[in-house]
């Protein structure tokens, strides 16, 4: 039995399934991340006085920069797949995967600078709200990268026996990434520099 | 990972007679129903597991009217088998009690009546009555079976912790459940991320798949109206629930990690300053709860008012009447359902122009439901109705879910609400909704789908015994509660309320509730037998044993892997019944037009 529109688009809605499903699943992330985004101002509203200087912005500033190129080579991949180059299309993938596992080393130093100086999060509820949206948003990078390493190994069979499936998939996986990378965009403002 | 064994086609279908043609290949028994991707299969798995929390959740109520009914006399039957740190000598603890209480509500809510009505019969039902062959993404589906199973299991095990399970009601306002020492709470916030993940994979699947897989002709404006109530159920539940992830995300901080999101500074518990970083906000909670918890109102009523429709439409013989303007009610209902939340805290002091808006909302939302009601009223009008077993159920619907609805009024007003907040007056308005009105439509859509989902009837007279029993004894439970809730009695009263004076006079229901809660339990056995006896000896049928209109009832019962056996076509609307000269009563959606 095959399920209809898996590859092919439903012309009435000029989707297919699973395009229509990530985007669903976005809007879902959006209340997400909308309802820590909103807690984080009511947080801060009610607040006597909420901490300033307390991060390192150069090392925020570099996961952005990073976060922002895995992205475009994200597009890079998905577009050499389309065009049928599949060797470049899989080495922007692994690109992409590696970015962020930079981004995710970064993390790690930031974290444990904050740590070694007894800096967790019981300490200060801004320290609480920064480690909760970024501990959140790095299980979302961790998510993405399980997906790539599925895309970049066992996956590529059915890039075989059906590459315009897999190319819907890399271009779903991008989707979420893009997602991904815009929830940082607002992350690193509001905890770094505001 | 190839299990799949071919066996002859011919041995498979001389077996399974009018199965669907591509089934030629016979899964091994763990993948066919245990791990199965088959809609059917796990609408069924969801709907089981629905009905035996149901049944947990409800014993345990069972458990909690005898303290009320009798306070500090020993349980009989089972009261020494809980033990002494639950009670000791059969007597009932006050933080056993509390545990009841949290754990009925949140189970009953979140492990039963929404798994069955969205994951069990709009899995089951749904694709079957839009004409696809199965959910768009099969293991998605599987995996939301087994995540919601985990959150479940996770639920269950709180109770054999060291201090027992979640004790701070089913919704857990900090700072009490922060505060409380025990680990309860913790497994109650993993479990409901559990069931968030799970109906969060649901609700993109359903919508997907009403979107993506309806058949050809079948247009939003034929879809049967039980479909446009789980489309708009799934926006709900996709939409309303990430916030509830999100706080409970939040609370675990609160709990594990030390953090005070939601405990204000300067929080003082026996006679103590609490040391935490402090700066947290308590409402704070009470809004990213209610948040979801009112639309998921709206997702326990709205499957319940799909049911209810498809099983007047059919019994009644004639069309729903204001198809349209059901359809567009139920949608207006969901939006509005996402800004009524805040009618929950007038009690907090929010402020008046905060309750003001929310209760003009909360006012303008009321509109909608009794549309649907009307319109469900009205098409019984004139009607010659067959009254079977899931007709019996469905009628009751009305008005149980209308006593559930208008009582709400008051509680949505302001003013009023200062006198009835958190007495039984809401308990006995929420049940009212949700017991005698989902749970009826619940087991009417049971009595209804049996025959699809097994090929035979349930048994007409052990029917009726069950409803007339289940409607005399729930009535007798909730109604006394608006008695007693006018009078001032508050909820979750380890005692029932007997160490206020004010009470007195209404305390004596305290007792009639009791008994007419052991005697709905002992109701649910006719449905219990009938269940178990039906699947094996229940009346063989055909495919249309209700002789209905909509798409499922032109697939075999039960139907094959793939549902359908010719690619089905929708020629019409879905409830043309009784057609002036037609030749029969009903004329399906399926069947083309004579030329």
């Amino acid at each position: 039995m095959n399920i209809p529109y898996t590859v092919e688009e439903r012309p009435d809605s000029g989707l297919t399934n699973g395009k229509f499903g990530i985007w669903l699943f976005l809007a879902s992330e959006v209340m997400l991340f909308g309802a820590l985004f909103s807690t984080y101002i009511i947080l801060r509203q009610g607040s006597v006085e909420w901490p300033h200087g307390e991060l390192n912005v150069w090392l925020g500033m570099a996961n952005t920069f990073i976060l922002i190129a895995s992205s475009v080579t994200m597009v890079m991949s998905w577009a050499n797949f389309k065009m049928g180059n599949f060797s470049k299309g899989r080495m922007f993938l692994l690109m992409t995967f590696v970015l962020a596992g930079i981004f995710l080393v970064n993390k790690y130093f930031e974290y444990a600078d904050h740590f070694t100086r007894g800096e967790v999060p019981s300490h200060s509820t801004f320290l609480a709200i920064y480690y909760t949206l970024t501990g959140l948003h790095g299980l979302h990078i961790i998510g993405g990268m399980v997906v790539m390493l599925y895309l970049l190994a066992p996956g590529t069979g059915l890039w075989k026996r059906n590459p315009e499936q897999y190319t819907g998939r890399i271009e779903y996986t991008g989707l979420y990434w893009h997602f991904v990378d815009l929830v940082w965009i607002f992350l690193f403002p509001i905890l770094y520099l505001l | 990972m190839d299990h799949h064994v071919k066996s002859p086609a011919s041995v498979h279908d001389h077996a399974h007679g009018e199965h669907a043609h591509d089934a030629h290949h016979e899964l091994g028994f763990w993948q066919k129903y245990i791990f199965s991707q088959d809609h059917k299969v796990i609408g069924i798995q969801y709907a089981f597991t629905g009905l035996l929390f149901l049944l947990f959740g409800f014993t345990l109520m069972m458990i909690m009217r005898w303290q009320m009914a009798f306070p500090g006399k020993p349980i009989p039957l089972i009261g020494n088998w809980l033990g002494p740190d639950r009670a000791p000598m059969g007597i009932m603890l006050p933080e056993f009690y509390n545990q009841l209480g949290a754990m009925h509500g949140t189970i009953m809510v979140f492990l039963g009546v929404v798994p069955l009505a969205v994951g069990g019969f709009g899995n089951f039902v749904m694709p079957l009555q839009i004409g696809a062959p199965d959910m768009a993404f099969p293991k998605l589906n599987m995996m939301s079976y087994w995540v919601y199973f985990l959150g479940g299991v996770t639920m269950l095990t709180s109770f054999f912790l060291k201090g027992g399970a979640a004790q701070s009601g089913w919704t857990s306002y900090p700072p009490l459940s922060v505060i409380t020492a025990t680990n309860g709470q913790t497994m109650w916030l993993i479990g409901m991320i559990f069931l968030i993940t799970s109906s969060l994979l649901g609700s993109v699947n359903f919508i997907v798949t009403i979107v993506q897989l309806r058949a050809k002709g079948l247009t939003y404006m034929r879809l049967p109206f039980f479909v446009w109530a789980q489309f708009v159920t799934s926006f709900l539940l996709l939409l309303a629930f990430p916030p509830l992830e999100a706080a409970g995300v939040l609370q675990l901080m609160d709990k594990v990690a030390g953090t005070s999101f939601f405990l204000p500074s300067g929080l003082v518990v026996s006679g103590r300053v609490v040391q935490v970083s402090g700066q947290g906000n308590p409402l704070l909670w009470q809004h990213l709860f209610w948040f979801l918890a009112h639309p998921e109102v709206y997702v326990l009523i709205l499957p319940a008012m799909g049911i209810v429709s498809e099983i007047i439409a059919n019994n009644t013989r004639k069309p729903l009447w204001g198809y349209k303007a059901l359809v567009y009610s139920v949608v207006f209902l969901g939006f509005m359902s996402f800004i009524v939340w805040a009618h929950h805290m007038f009690m907090t002091g929010m402020g008046t122009t905060m309750s003001a808006f929310f209760q003009t909302t909360t006012m303008i939302i009321s509109i909608p439901s009794v549309v649907i009601l009307t319109a469900l009223l009205l098409s019984l009008y004139g009607a010659s109705i067959r009254f079977n077993a899931p007709m019996m159920f469905a009628l009751a619907f009305l008005p149980m879910f209308a006593i559930g609805g208008l009582t709400g009024l008051p509680l949505g007003l302001a003013p009023p609400d200062i006198h009835l907040h958190d007495t039984y007056y809401v308990i006995g308005h929420f049940h009212y909704v949700v017991a005698p009105g989902t749970i009826f439509a619940l087991f009417a859509g049971i009595y209804y789908w049996f025959p699809k989902a097994t090929g035979r009837k349930m048994n007409e007279m052990l029917g009726h015994l069950h409803f007339w029993g289940s409607f005399i004894s729930i009535n007798l439970v909730f109604f006394p509660m608006f008695i007693e809730g006018l009078a001032g009695m508050n909820r979750r009263m380890y005692d029932g309320g007997a160490q206020y004076a004010h009470n007195a006079d209404v305390l004596h229901w305290n007792v009639v509730q009791g008994y007419a809660s052991w005697a709905l339990g002992l109701a649910q056995l006719f449905f219990i037998v009938n269940f178990f006896m039906s699947i094996k000896w229940g009346k063989a049928v055909d495919r249309n044993p209700w002789e209905a209109t909509t798409l499922e009832w032109s697939a075999p019962s039960p139907p094959g892997h793939g549902n359908f056996v010719t690619e089905p076509v929708v020629y019409r609307g879905p409830y043309e019944y009784s057609v002036p000269g037609a030749a029969k009563d009903f004329t399906p959606t399926f069947e083309p037009e004579r030329a």
